[in-house]
């Protein structure tokens, strides 16, 4: 029994103690980020490792997202006879909830993980102790760059998600269902709005962008500098940000459609 | 003119040093001088804290108790920027090099040059193949860090840390884990970069041969103490038994073949927990 209080105790402690480490590295991060603006190379070239290369994945599932979810949604809307809104049904599913929830989550894992552990690489290797040493600052040459590249990327990646997957929807109901182009897209353009619709769903892909970022750099730099800690750090990364993202979807979702 | 204000002849001092981890202590209230432009020897077995007094020494790690001043700046009361700027000034060995994967041997060693200089392009590709052809490796310049071996990698740190003409370098184990021809390379360097640039110079390690070759003067710590210091021949010539236990590489001694644990029978008849 008093083993059992001992532990609650002490996970009680280390994960308060865990926050308020995150809440520090976040602070310590955003004071940063004006002069990675000034200095635009360091953030090209996380804007490439994280971004770019997160392309593939990205424009893969975008496709095949959307194409099943005009399979689907023909199948249903067929037997009320509301084939020709098929087009709406893909595109809001997919600017509403699917882009940013489905790319935030493959972000996590191709690009988050990636992150953490790279910086528990760096950590685990005396990288970053070097650089102090070196009188640089591992957050000013290494951290922000990597926020503020995961914070541009991921909205970016998040609308390319439903541009590509809008198209595929298109390429099932057009090409294989036969439904009317125009139909496909005109109701689409009609009744998509963009403030209620698009700019909310590109609100939920920037919040998604912000807190994977997070989670995952911090998660690298508080890795325990072992094989087996940076391991471990990769995979709290990825579960982490699966749960914060589906919370955080709800969360968004009910103050941005909640009155509607 | 005040006093602190001359030029010591210590360019590091430690006083009254204390440092734990936990409940394990570290340092127990240890001082410590370290010449200028000397050579000075850190040495004691594994565990001791050797790499400890040197993130210590470089403001990483903040003491318990106790003072240390590099330049007759104390280290742990200093801000954030005055404590970069006596960085600059200190160059520093890692034991695993420290190099940035992602980056050549050139952008490495240039690294620091183009981070706290505003020097044009052309100039620190010059001081980068100067610092590069005095750890004799001009020719790898265009290699990437895991192209490396493990020599060599040390000397592009070196090269790396003397990149900004640093009045201190601190070498955390050079020799471990090097081949007889690198150990000596790295040995020759240590040598001649301290009396050629006029540094001073750290050197934690626990090799005695080489160590012995190079070092000006040494302190054995073990236990959270110094347990002996003098220069090299005094120090092969101590009556100190735990000096004499590490300069021999004797199994047992003061430091225990043993680490600690219950009665040996005790253990082998106890159930224990399984593994």
């Amino acid at each position: 029994m008093i083993n059992s209080l001992q532990h609650l105790g002490a996970y009680t402690r280390n994960s308060f103690s865990k926050v308020g480490r995150g809440t520090g590295f976040l602070l310590q991060t955003l004071s940063y980020l004006f002069s990675v603006i000034a200095r635009p190379r360091l953030l090209m070239a996380q804007l490439y490792s994280v971004g770019v290369l997160s392309f593939l994945i990205i424009t893969i599932s975008g496709l095949f997202v959307g194409m099943v979810l005009a399979l689907q949604g023909y199948y249903t809307l067929s037997a009320f006879g509301a084939e020709a809104s098929l087009g709406v049904m893909v595109a809001a599913s997919l600017v509403r909830e699917l882009g940013p929830v489905v790319s935030a989550l493959l972000f996590a894992g191709r690009a988050g993980s990636a992150l953490t552990a790279e910086i528990g690489l760096m950590k685990a290797t005396e990288q970053l102790s070097g650089m102090e040493m070196m009188a640089i600052d591992p957050f000013k040459r290494i951290i922000a760059p990597r926020f503020l590249a995961g914070c541009i990327s991921m909205p970016l990646l998040a609308a390319l998600f439903s541009a590509i997957g809008t198209l595929g929807g298109y390429l099932v109901g057009s090409g294989l269902l036969g439904l009317d182009d125009g139909a496909y897209w005109s109701q689409m353009q009609a009744k998509i709005d963009f403030q209620d619709d698009i700019i909310n769903g590109v609100i939920k892909s920037a919040v998604f962008g912000f807190v994977i970022t997070w989670i995952a750099l911090f998660e690298g730099y508080d890795s325990i500098p072992t094989s087996e800690g940076v391991s471990r750090s990769t995979t709290r990364t990825v579960v982490n940000s699966a749960f914060s993202i589906l919370g955080l979807d709800f969360i968004l979702t009910a103050l941005m459609f909640g009155d509607h | 003119m005040d006093n602190n204000s001359l030029p010591s002849n210590n360019l590091v001092s430690i006083r009254n040093l204390s440092f734990s981890r936990g409940e394990k202590i570290i340092f127990n209230d240890i001082s410590l001088d370290l010449a200028r432009g000397k050579i000075t020897a850190i040495m004691g077995p594994s565990g001791t804290g050797k790499t400890t007094l040197l993130k210590l020494i470089g403001g990483q790690l903040c003491p318990d108790q106790g003072t240390i001043s590099v330049d007759n700046q104390n280290v742990h009361s200093l801000r954030r920027a005055d404590l970069y700027a006596l960085r600059k000034r200190i160059g520093m060995l890692f034991q695993s090099g420290a190099l940035l994967t992602d980056m050549s041997v050139f952008d490495n060693v240039a690294l620091p040059l183009r981070e706290h200089t505003q020097l044009p392009e052309a100039l620190i590709r010059t001081l980068v193949l100067m610092k590069l052809q005095a750890v004799g490796l001009r020719g790898a310049k265009e290699m990437m860090p895991n192209e490396l071996s493990g020599g060599m990698g040390r000397r592009i740190a070196l090269a790396r840390a003397i990149a900004l003409d640093p009045m201190m370098i601190m070498y955390d184990e050079p020799f471990t884990g090097q081949d007889p021809i690198s150990m000596g390379v790295l040995a020759h360097l240590i040598k001649s970069l301290n009396n050629t640039l006029g540094l001073t110079s750290i050197i934690v390690s626990h090799d005695v041969h080489e160590t012995s070759l190079i070092a000006d003067y040494m302190y054995l710590i073990a236990d959270g103490k110094i347990i002996d210091q003098g220069t090299p021949t005094e120090m092969h010539q101590s009556s100190s038994a735990w000096t004499t236990q590490f300069l021999t590489g004797a199994a047992d001694g003061p430091v225990h073949f043993h680490y600690p644990a219950k009665n040996y029978l005790d253990d082998l008849l106890s159930s224990g927990k399984r593994y």
